[in-house]
Protein backbone atom coordinates (compact mmCIF):
# COMPACT_ATOMS: atom_id res chain seq x y z
CA UNK A 1 0.00 0.00 0.00
CA UNK A 2 2.59 2.74 1.01
CA UNK A 3 4.63 1.58 -2.03
CA UNK A 4 1.79 3.72 -3.75
CA UNK A 5 2.93 6.42 -1.46
CA UNK A 6 6.59 5.87 -2.20
CA UNK A 7 5.80 6.95 -6.24
CA UNK A 8 3.89 9.62 -5.22
CA UNK A 9 6.35 11.11 -3.20
CA UNK A 10 8.97 10.72 -5.69
CA UNK A 11 6.73 11.87 -8.71
CA UNK A 12 5.39 9.27 -10.52
CA UNK A 13 2.01 10.94 -12.13
CA UNK A 14 0.43 7.68 -12.46
CA UNK A 15 0.13 7.05 -8.68
CA UNK A 16 -1.18 10.21 -8.13
CA UNK A 17 -3.94 9.75 -10.04
CA UNK A 18 -4.49 6.37 -8.64
CA UNK A 19 -4.24 8.10 -4.72
CA UNK A 20 -7.06 10.58 -6.31
CA UNK A 21 -9.45 7.52 -7.34
CA UNK A 22 -8.97 5.54 -4.48
CA UNK A 23 -9.78 8.76 -2.64
CA UNK A 24 -12.49 9.27 -4.64
CA UNK A 25 -14.19 5.74 -4.29
CA UNK A 26 -13.57 5.79 -0.64
CA UNK A 27 -11.74 2.36 -1.92
CA UNK A 28 -10.90 0.17 1.21
CA UNK A 29 -7.67 0.98 2.74
CA UNK A 30 -7.76 5.18 1.21
CA UNK A 31 -7.57 6.54 4.51
CA UNK A 32 -4.69 5.10 5.61
CA UNK A 33 -3.47 6.82 2.21
CA UNK A 34 -3.98 10.48 2.88
CA UNK A 35 -3.17 9.02 7.33
CA UNK A 36 0.59 8.61 5.64
CA UNK A 37 -0.03 11.57 3.28
CA UNK A 38 -0.79 14.57 5.66
CA UNK A 39 2.65 14.71 7.17
CA UNK A 40 3.94 15.37 3.43
CA UNK A 41 1.63 18.37 3.59
CA UNK A 42 1.39 22.11 3.77
CA UNK A 43 3.14 23.63 1.27
CA UNK A 44 0.91 24.47 -1.99
CA UNK A 45 -1.26 27.40 -1.75
CA UNK A 46 -4.94 26.23 -2.28
CA UNK A 47 -7.43 28.85 -4.57
CA UNK A 48 -10.57 28.29 -5.17
CA UNK A 49 -12.55 29.32 -8.32
CA UNK A 50 -16.37 29.63 -7.98
CA UNK A 51 -18.83 31.42 -10.29
CA UNK A 52 -21.61 30.75 -12.02
CA UNK A 53 -22.00 28.65 -15.34
CA UNK A 54 -20.72 30.35 -18.17
CA UNK A 55 -18.71 32.40 -16.37
CA UNK A 56 -15.50 31.47 -17.84
CA UNK A 57 -14.05 29.44 -15.14
CA UNK A 58 -11.98 26.97 -16.99
CA UNK A 59 -10.62 29.22 -19.43
CA UNK A 60 -9.60 31.10 -16.61
CA UNK A 61 -7.93 28.53 -14.82
CA UNK A 62 -6.12 27.46 -17.91
CA UNK A 63 -4.72 30.71 -18.49
CA UNK A 64 -3.75 30.89 -14.85
CA UNK A 65 -1.79 27.59 -14.95
CA UNK A 66 -0.16 28.52 -17.62
CA UNK A 67 1.63 31.68 -16.67
CA UNK A 68 1.84 29.81 -13.30
CA UNK A 69 3.91 27.45 -15.58
CA UNK A 70 5.91 30.51 -17.19
CA UNK A 71 6.97 31.78 -13.42
CA UNK A 72 8.37 28.28 -12.78
CA UNK A 73 5.67 26.98 -10.52
CA UNK A 74 3.60 23.67 -10.77
CA UNK A 75 0.11 23.30 -10.64
CA UNK A 76 -2.39 20.82 -9.88
CA UNK A 77 -6.04 21.43 -10.84
CA UNK A 78 -9.14 19.48 -9.24
CA UNK A 79 -12.48 20.57 -11.54
CA UNK A 80 -15.67 19.61 -9.95
CA UNK A 81 -18.89 19.15 -12.26
CA UNK A 82 -22.13 18.22 -11.20
CA UNK A 83 -23.36 14.53 -11.65
CA UNK A 84 -26.87 13.38 -12.74
CA UNK A 85 -28.72 12.58 -9.37
CA UNK A 86 -30.77 9.66 -11.68
CA UNK A 87 -28.09 7.82 -13.17
CA UNK A 88 -25.10 9.25 -11.09
CA UNK A 89 -23.44 9.71 -14.83
CA UNK A 90 -21.67 12.57 -15.62
CA UNK A 91 -20.32 14.36 -18.61
CA UNK A 92 -17.30 16.35 -16.98
CA UNK A 93 -16.35 18.62 -19.38
CA UNK A 94 -13.85 21.09 -18.17
CA UNK A 95 -10.85 19.63 -19.66
CA UNK A 96 -12.18 20.78 -22.87
CA UNK A 97 -11.04 24.50 -21.59
CA UNK A 98 -7.51 23.34 -21.03
CA UNK A 99 -5.91 24.18 -24.15
CA UNK A 100 -2.90 26.17 -22.84
CA UNK A 101 -0.88 23.45 -21.12
CA UNK A 102 -1.19 20.34 -23.75
CA UNK A 103 1.50 17.75 -22.72
CA UNK A 104 2.82 19.62 -19.50
CA UNK A 105 2.55 17.05 -17.43
CA UNK A 106 3.73 19.82 -14.67
CA UNK A 107 0.02 20.48 -14.75
CA UNK A 108 -1.81 18.17 -13.18
CA UNK A 109 -5.75 18.69 -14.52
CA UNK A 110 -8.58 16.33 -12.54
CA UNK A 111 -12.21 16.16 -13.25
CA UNK A 112 -14.11 14.90 -10.35
CA UNK A 113 -17.82 14.41 -10.20
CA UNK A 114 -20.20 15.72 -7.52
CA UNK A 115 -21.17 12.24 -6.77
CA UNK A 116 -24.23 13.34 -5.29
CA UNK A 117 -22.39 12.29 -1.83
CA UNK A 118 -24.06 14.69 1.46
CA UNK A 119 -21.26 16.18 2.40
CA UNK A 120 -18.57 13.91 0.84
CA UNK A 121 -17.98 15.78 -1.52
CA UNK A 122 -15.95 18.04 0.45
CA UNK A 123 -13.89 15.28 2.19
CA UNK A 124 -13.09 14.15 -0.90
CA UNK A 125 -12.13 17.07 -2.06
CA UNK A 126 -9.85 18.02 0.89
CA UNK A 127 -8.45 14.76 0.31
CA UNK A 128 -7.35 15.27 -3.10
CA UNK A 129 -6.00 18.43 -2.53
CA UNK A 130 -3.72 16.58 0.00
CA UNK A 131 -2.25 14.32 -2.52
CA UNK A 132 -1.73 17.17 -4.95
CA UNK A 133 0.32 19.24 -1.80
CA UNK A 134 2.25 15.85 -1.42
CA UNK A 135 3.00 15.32 -4.53
CA UNK A 136 4.91 18.69 -4.84
CA UNK A 137 2.34 21.27 -6.29
CA UNK A 138 3.23 24.64 -5.82
CA UNK A 139 -0.75 26.13 -6.59
CA UNK A 140 -3.66 24.00 -6.28
CA UNK A 141 -6.83 25.31 -7.77
CA UNK A 142 -10.11 23.76 -6.82
CA UNK A 143 -12.95 24.54 -9.64
CA UNK A 144 -16.49 24.21 -9.03
CA UNK A 145 -19.33 25.64 -9.85
CA UNK A 146 -21.16 27.99 -7.81
CA UNK A 147 -24.07 27.11 -6.22
CA UNK A 148 -24.73 27.70 -2.72
CA UNK A 149 -23.35 24.83 -0.52
CA UNK A 150 -20.74 23.86 -3.24
CA UNK A 151 -19.39 27.42 -2.84
CA UNK A 152 -19.06 26.97 1.35
CA UNK A 153 -17.51 23.44 1.09
CA UNK A 154 -14.82 25.35 -1.33
CA UNK A 155 -14.01 27.55 1.54
CA UNK A 156 -13.08 25.12 3.67
CA UNK A 157 -10.44 24.01 1.41
CA UNK A 158 -9.24 26.85 -0.38
CA UNK A 159 -6.67 29.51 1.48
CA UNK A 160 -8.09 32.31 -0.70
CA UNK A 161 -11.06 31.88 -2.77
CA UNK A 162 -11.43 33.68 -6.35
CA UNK A 163 -15.04 34.58 -7.35
CA UNK A 164 -16.21 35.01 -11.02
CA UNK A 165 -18.95 37.54 -11.73
CA UNK A 166 -19.60 37.64 -15.39
CA UNK A 167 -20.94 41.13 -16.87
CA UNK A 168 -25.03 41.77 -16.30
CA UNK A 169 -25.44 39.19 -14.28
CA UNK A 170 -28.00 40.99 -12.78
CA UNK A 171 -28.84 43.34 -10.16
CA UNK A 172 -27.58 43.56 -6.68
CA UNK A 173 -29.81 41.79 -5.00
CA UNK A 174 -29.00 38.54 -7.55
CA UNK A 175 -25.53 39.03 -5.84
CA UNK A 176 -26.67 39.13 -2.41
CA UNK A 177 -28.92 36.26 -3.11
CA UNK A 178 -26.41 34.20 -4.34
CA UNK A 179 -24.07 34.84 -1.21
CA UNK A 180 -20.82 35.31 -2.70
CA UNK A 181 -20.34 38.44 -1.42
CA UNK A 182 -19.07 37.01 1.98
CA UNK A 183 -17.04 34.36 0.26
CA UNK A 184 -14.47 36.26 -2.07
CA UNK A 185 -11.14 36.95 -1.06
CA UNK A 186 -10.90 38.23 -5.24
CA UNK A 187 -13.39 39.33 -7.28
CA UNK A 188 -12.90 38.56 -11.34
CA UNK A 189 -15.66 40.43 -13.27
CA UNK A 190 -14.45 38.23 -16.79
CA UNK A 191 -15.67 38.75 -20.13
CA UNK A 192 -14.77 42.01 -19.45
CA UNK A 193 -14.94 43.33 -22.79
CA UNK A 194 -18.76 42.44 -22.89
CA UNK A 195 -21.30 45.48 -22.24
CA UNK A 196 -22.59 46.15 -18.44
CA UNK A 197 -18.75 45.11 -17.72
CA UNK A 198 -18.15 48.19 -15.49
CA UNK A 199 -20.75 48.45 -14.21
CA UNK A 200 -20.58 44.93 -12.62
CA UNK A 201 -17.73 46.26 -11.46
CA UNK A 202 -19.08 49.04 -9.39
CA UNK A 203 -22.11 47.28 -8.57
CA UNK A 204 -19.89 44.58 -6.84
CA UNK A 205 -17.34 47.35 -5.45
CA UNK A 206 -20.69 49.16 -3.48
CA UNK A 207 -22.28 45.57 -2.25
CA UNK A 208 -18.65 45.01 -0.85
CA UNK A 209 -18.56 48.00 0.90
CA UNK A 210 -21.96 47.54 2.66
CA UNK A 211 -20.37 44.64 3.65
CA UNK A 212 -17.91 46.55 5.84
CA UNK A 213 -19.89 48.97 6.82
CA UNK A 214 -22.76 48.97 9.79
CA UNK A 215 -25.09 46.62 7.89
CA UNK A 216 -24.01 43.06 9.83
CA UNK A 217 -22.29 40.85 6.65
CA UNK A 218 -24.58 37.83 6.64
CA UNK A 219 -21.51 35.65 7.11
CA UNK A 220 -21.20 36.62 11.05
CA UNK A 221 -22.36 34.93 13.69
CA UNK A 222 -25.91 35.73 13.49
CA UNK A 223 -26.68 35.01 9.90
CA UNK A 224 -25.48 31.85 9.55
CA UNK A 225 -26.82 29.85 12.45
CA UNK A 226 -27.86 27.20 10.21
CA UNK A 227 -25.02 25.62 9.91
CA UNK A 228 -23.42 24.50 12.99
CA UNK A 229 -19.83 24.71 11.78
CA UNK A 230 -19.83 28.46 9.73
CA UNK A 231 -18.72 30.07 14.03
CA UNK A 232 -15.06 28.82 12.41
CA UNK A 233 -15.00 29.93 9.15
CA UNK A 234 -13.27 33.52 9.96
CA UNK A 235 -15.10 35.22 7.44
CA UNK A 236 -15.65 38.48 9.68
CA UNK A 237 -12.46 38.68 10.22
CA UNK A 238 -11.18 38.39 7.16
CA UNK A 239 -14.24 41.30 6.01
CA UNK A 240 -12.52 43.37 8.45
CA UNK A 241 -8.75 42.65 7.54
CA UNK A 242 -8.79 41.83 3.72
CA UNK A 243 -10.83 44.41 1.22
CA UNK A 244 -11.40 41.88 -1.31
CA UNK A 245 -9.70 43.33 -4.96
CA UNK A 246 -12.07 43.21 -8.30
CA UNK A 247 -10.41 42.71 -11.03
CA UNK A 248 -11.42 42.58 -14.81
CA UNK A 249 -9.71 39.48 -17.05
CA UNK A 250 -10.65 38.74 -20.56
CA UNK A 251 -9.79 34.84 -20.18
CA UNK A 252 -9.77 34.11 -23.53
CA UNK A 253 -7.48 36.48 -24.84
CA UNK A 254 -5.06 36.20 -21.45
CA UNK A 255 -5.75 39.64 -20.32
CA UNK A 256 -5.38 40.62 -16.84
CA UNK A 257 -4.50 37.40 -16.03
CA UNK A 258 -1.30 38.52 -14.75
CA UNK A 259 -3.32 41.18 -12.32
CA UNK A 260 -5.35 38.28 -11.14
CA UNK A 261 -2.35 35.85 -9.91
CA UNK A 262 -0.65 39.65 -8.39
CA UNK A 263 -3.72 39.79 -6.27
CA UNK A 264 -4.39 36.15 -5.33
CA UNK A 265 -0.12 36.88 -4.52
CA UNK A 266 -0.95 39.28 -2.09
CA UNK A 267 -3.87 38.07 -0.63
CA UNK A 268 -1.32 35.27 0.36
CA UNK A 269 0.98 37.61 1.73
CA UNK A 270 -1.96 38.88 3.78
CA UNK A 271 -3.05 35.30 5.24
CA UNK A 272 1.31 34.64 6.28
CA UNK A 273 1.57 38.67 7.56
CA UNK A 274 -1.65 38.52 9.74
CA UNK A 275 -1.45 35.22 10.95
CA UNK A 276 -4.73 34.32 9.55
CA UNK A 277 -3.34 31.85 7.45
CA UNK A 278 -2.39 29.83 10.63
CA UNK A 279 -5.58 30.64 12.10
CA UNK A 280 -7.45 29.44 9.09
CA UNK A 281 -5.97 25.92 8.55
CA UNK A 282 -6.43 25.51 12.65
CA UNK A 283 -9.82 25.88 11.96
CA UNK A 284 -10.04 23.95 8.74
CA UNK A 285 -8.63 21.01 10.34
CA UNK A 286 -11.36 21.29 13.28
CA UNK A 287 -14.01 21.41 10.54
CA UNK A 288 -12.60 17.98 9.28
CA UNK A 289 -12.26 16.22 12.02
CA UNK A 290 -15.65 17.62 12.99
CA UNK A 291 -17.05 15.84 9.41
CA UNK A 292 -14.86 12.93 9.68
CA UNK A 293 -16.18 11.81 13.05
CA UNK A 294 -19.59 12.47 11.90
CA UNK A 295 -19.59 10.33 9.02
CA UNK A 296 -17.81 7.59 10.97
CA UNK A 297 -20.38 7.49 13.99
CA UNK A 298 -23.08 7.62 11.32
CA UNK A 299 -21.36 4.54 9.65
CA UNK A 300 -21.31 2.61 12.42
CA UNK A 301 -24.76 3.37 13.77
CA UNK A 302 -25.96 2.80 10.73
CA UNK A 303 -24.21 -0.41 10.31
CA UNK A 304 -25.92 -1.47 13.94
CA UNK A 305 -29.68 -0.18 12.32
CA UNK A 306 -29.21 -2.95 10.01
CA UNK A 307 -27.57 -5.12 12.49
CA UNK A 308 -30.84 -5.11 14.59
CA UNK A 309 -33.17 -5.97 12.20
CA UNK A 310 -33.00 -2.83 9.62
CA UNK A 311 -34.87 0.60 9.20
CA UNK A 312 -38.18 -0.37 8.11
CA UNK A 313 -38.72 -2.40 11.20
CA UNK A 314 -37.97 0.79 13.53
CA UNK A 315 -40.47 2.28 11.03
CA UNK A 316 -43.19 -0.07 11.19
CA UNK A 317 -42.97 0.19 14.92
CA UNK A 318 -43.19 4.35 15.11
CA UNK A 319 -45.80 4.07 12.44
CA UNK A 320 -47.71 1.25 15.27
CA UNK A 321 -47.35 4.24 17.58
CA UNK A 322 -45.66 1.61 19.57
CA UNK A 323 -43.01 3.93 20.05
CA UNK A 324 -41.45 7.18 18.40
CA UNK A 325 -38.37 8.52 16.61
CA UNK A 326 -36.63 10.32 19.49
CA UNK A 327 -37.29 6.66 21.30
CA UNK A 328 -35.05 4.74 19.20
CA UNK A 329 -32.82 7.20 18.41
CA UNK A 330 -31.80 7.02 22.60
CA UNK A 331 -31.59 2.90 21.86
CA UNK A 332 -29.22 3.50 19.62
CA UNK A 333 -27.12 6.01 20.75
CA UNK A 334 -27.31 5.03 24.05
CA UNK A 335 -24.73 2.29 24.55
CA UNK A 336 -22.27 4.92 22.26
CA UNK A 337 -22.87 7.07 25.01
CA UNK A 338 -22.40 4.44 27.82
CA UNK A 339 -18.97 3.62 26.09
CA UNK A 340 -18.04 7.26 26.16
CA UNK A 341 -18.70 7.33 29.55
CA UNK A 342 -17.05 4.86 30.57
CA UNK A 343 -14.29 5.81 29.39
CA UNK A 344 -14.14 9.50 30.97
CA UNK A 345 -14.44 7.76 34.29
CA UNK A 346 -11.30 5.53 34.16
CA UNK B 1 -26.54 4.47 3.57
CA UNK B 2 -24.26 1.48 2.81
CA UNK B 3 -23.55 2.71 -0.73
CA UNK B 4 -22.08 5.64 1.16
CA UNK B 5 -18.96 3.92 1.87
CA UNK B 6 -17.70 3.17 -1.43
CA UNK B 7 -18.19 4.90 -4.55
CA UNK B 8 -17.01 2.98 -7.13
CA UNK B 9 -18.10 4.59 -10.80
CA UNK B 10 -16.43 3.65 -14.29
CA UNK B 11 -14.85 6.85 -15.17
CA UNK B 12 -14.59 6.89 -19.32
CA UNK B 13 -12.28 9.32 -21.61
CA UNK B 14 -13.78 9.96 -24.76
CA UNK B 15 -11.52 11.52 -27.15
CA UNK B 16 -10.98 12.48 -30.41
CA UNK B 17 -7.60 13.34 -31.99
CA UNK B 18 -6.44 14.50 -34.72
CA UNK B 19 -7.75 16.55 -37.60
CA UNK B 20 -11.20 15.14 -37.63
CA UNK B 21 -14.10 17.60 -36.68
CA UNK B 22 -16.99 15.07 -36.38
CA UNK B 23 -18.20 14.75 -32.74
CA UNK B 24 -21.56 13.78 -33.12
CA UNK B 25 -20.84 10.83 -32.68
CA UNK B 26 -18.36 11.15 -30.12
CA UNK B 27 -21.59 13.44 -27.91
CA UNK B 28 -24.19 10.63 -28.47
CA UNK B 29 -21.63 8.43 -26.92
CA UNK B 30 -20.55 10.09 -24.31
CA UNK B 31 -24.45 11.05 -23.65
CA UNK B 32 -25.29 7.53 -23.64
CA UNK B 33 -22.23 6.45 -21.44
CA UNK B 34 -23.29 9.06 -18.80
CA UNK B 35 -26.99 7.79 -18.79
CA UNK B 36 -25.55 4.46 -18.11
CA UNK B 37 -24.42 5.69 -15.11
CA UNK B 38 -20.69 6.15 -15.59
CA UNK B 39 -18.69 9.74 -15.53
CA UNK B 40 -17.53 10.92 -18.88
CA UNK B 41 -14.71 12.96 -19.84
CA UNK B 42 -14.90 14.63 -23.21
CA UNK B 43 -11.21 15.82 -24.86
CA UNK B 44 -13.14 18.40 -26.84
CA UNK B 45 -11.85 18.35 -30.86
CA UNK B 46 -8.14 17.79 -32.44
CA UNK B 47 -6.32 16.66 -29.87
CA UNK B 48 -3.03 15.57 -30.00
CA UNK B 49 -1.85 12.17 -29.36
CA UNK B 50 0.21 13.30 -26.49
CA UNK B 51 -2.81 15.11 -24.93
CA UNK B 52 -5.43 12.29 -24.63
CA UNK B 53 -2.45 10.64 -22.80
CA UNK B 54 -1.98 13.42 -20.41
CA UNK B 55 -6.05 13.47 -19.62
CA UNK B 56 -5.83 9.06 -19.39
CA UNK B 57 -2.77 9.37 -16.91
CA UNK B 58 -4.10 12.37 -15.16
CA UNK B 59 -8.03 11.54 -14.93
CA UNK B 60 -6.90 7.62 -13.97
CA UNK B 61 -10.36 6.53 -16.16
CA UNK B 62 -10.86 3.22 -16.80
CA UNK B 63 -12.12 3.16 -20.25
CA UNK B 64 -10.46 5.32 -23.53
CA UNK B 65 -12.65 5.64 -26.28
CA UNK B 66 -10.95 7.30 -29.47
CA UNK B 67 -13.27 8.40 -32.19
CA UNK B 68 -11.89 8.42 -35.34
CA UNK B 69 -13.38 9.20 -38.37
CA UNK B 70 -10.51 10.89 -40.86
CA UNK B 71 -8.40 7.30 -41.54
CA UNK B 72 -5.47 8.67 -39.71
CA UNK B 73 -6.15 5.71 -37.09
CA UNK B 74 -2.76 3.78 -37.64
CA UNK B 75 -0.35 6.53 -36.79
CA UNK B 76 -2.11 8.36 -34.22
CA UNK B 77 -3.47 5.16 -32.15
CA UNK B 78 -0.07 3.76 -31.68
CA UNK B 79 1.19 6.72 -30.57
CA UNK B 80 -1.17 7.00 -27.86
CA UNK B 81 -0.34 3.03 -26.82
CA UNK B 82 3.28 4.21 -26.74
CA UNK B 83 2.29 6.95 -24.50
CA UNK B 84 0.09 5.12 -22.04
CA UNK B 85 3.15 2.17 -21.89
CA UNK B 86 5.42 5.24 -21.25
CA UNK B 87 3.67 6.41 -18.09
CA UNK B 88 2.45 2.87 -16.89
CA UNK B 89 -1.15 3.18 -17.61
CA UNK B 90 -1.60 0.83 -20.65
CA UNK B 91 -2.16 -1.97 -19.05
CA UNK B 92 -5.07 -0.61 -16.52
CA UNK B 93 -7.33 1.05 -19.21
CA UNK B 94 -9.53 -0.40 -21.67
CA UNK B 95 -8.88 1.06 -24.76
CA UNK B 96 -11.95 1.04 -27.36
CA UNK B 97 -11.63 2.21 -31.00
CA UNK B 98 -15.15 3.83 -32.95
CA UNK B 99 -15.37 4.84 -36.39
CA UNK B 100 -15.10 3.75 -39.94
CA UNK B 101 -12.32 1.47 -39.20
CA UNK B 102 -11.27 -1.34 -42.48
CA UNK B 103 -11.36 -4.62 -41.31
CA UNK B 104 -7.35 -5.40 -41.64
CA UNK B 105 -7.00 -2.69 -39.62
CA UNK B 106 -8.90 -3.56 -36.94
CA UNK B 107 -6.72 -6.60 -36.55
CA UNK B 108 -3.75 -4.67 -36.40
CA UNK B 109 -4.86 -2.29 -33.82
CA UNK B 110 -6.35 -4.97 -31.83
CA UNK B 111 -2.55 -6.66 -31.95
CA UNK B 112 -1.12 -3.58 -30.75
CA UNK B 113 -4.09 -3.29 -27.55
CA UNK B 114 -7.09 -1.98 -28.84
CA UNK B 115 -9.57 -4.55 -26.93
CA UNK B 116 -12.87 -3.65 -29.78
CA UNK B 117 -13.50 -1.48 -32.49
CA UNK B 118 -17.13 -0.32 -33.06
CA UNK B 119 -17.93 0.55 -36.42
CA UNK B 120 -21.51 1.99 -38.07
CA UNK B 121 -24.58 0.18 -36.54
CA UNK B 122 -22.66 -0.83 -33.37
CA UNK B 123 -25.62 0.03 -30.86
CA UNK B 124 -25.77 1.64 -27.50
CA UNK B 125 -26.09 -1.31 -25.34
CA UNK B 126 -24.07 -3.36 -26.69
CA UNK B 127 -21.04 -1.01 -26.09
CA UNK B 128 -22.20 -0.71 -23.07
CA UNK B 129 -22.37 -3.81 -21.79
CA UNK B 130 -18.79 -4.30 -23.34
CA UNK B 131 -17.64 -1.50 -21.10
CA UNK B 132 -19.76 -3.00 -17.71
CA UNK B 133 -18.00 -6.22 -18.87
CA UNK B 134 -14.27 -5.59 -19.41
CA UNK B 135 -13.99 -2.45 -17.60
CA UNK B 136 -10.52 -2.78 -15.57
CA UNK B 137 -10.68 -3.48 -11.85
CA UNK B 138 -8.51 -0.99 -10.33
CA UNK B 139 -6.78 -3.44 -7.15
Amino acid sequence: MSDLIDELLSGKHRALARVITKIEDRRAGYRDLVSQIHQHTGNADVIGVTGSPGSGKSTLVDKMAATYRDRGLTVGVIAIDPSSPFTGGAVLGDRIRMGSNIGDMDVFFRSMSARGSLGGLSTATTDAVKALDAFGKDKVIIETVGAGQNEIDIVKTADTVMVLVPPGSGDDVQMLKAGILEIGDVFVVNKADLDGSSRTVQELREMLQYGDGDIPSTGGHHGAGSMDETEGLQLESEAEGWDPDIVETVAKRDEGVADVLDSLEEHATYLDESGEREQQSRTRYAEEIRTLVREDVNELLTAEINNQGGMEAYVDDVVARETDPYTVSDDLVGPLADCVRERREK
Amino acid sequence: MSADQEQQTIRCLVAKVGLDGHDRGAHVISRALRDAGFEVIYSGLHRAPEEIVQATVQEDVDVLGISILSGAHDTLIPEIIDGLKEYDAFSDTLILVGGIIPDDDEKELKEIGVSEVFGPGASMEQMVEFVRENAPDKE
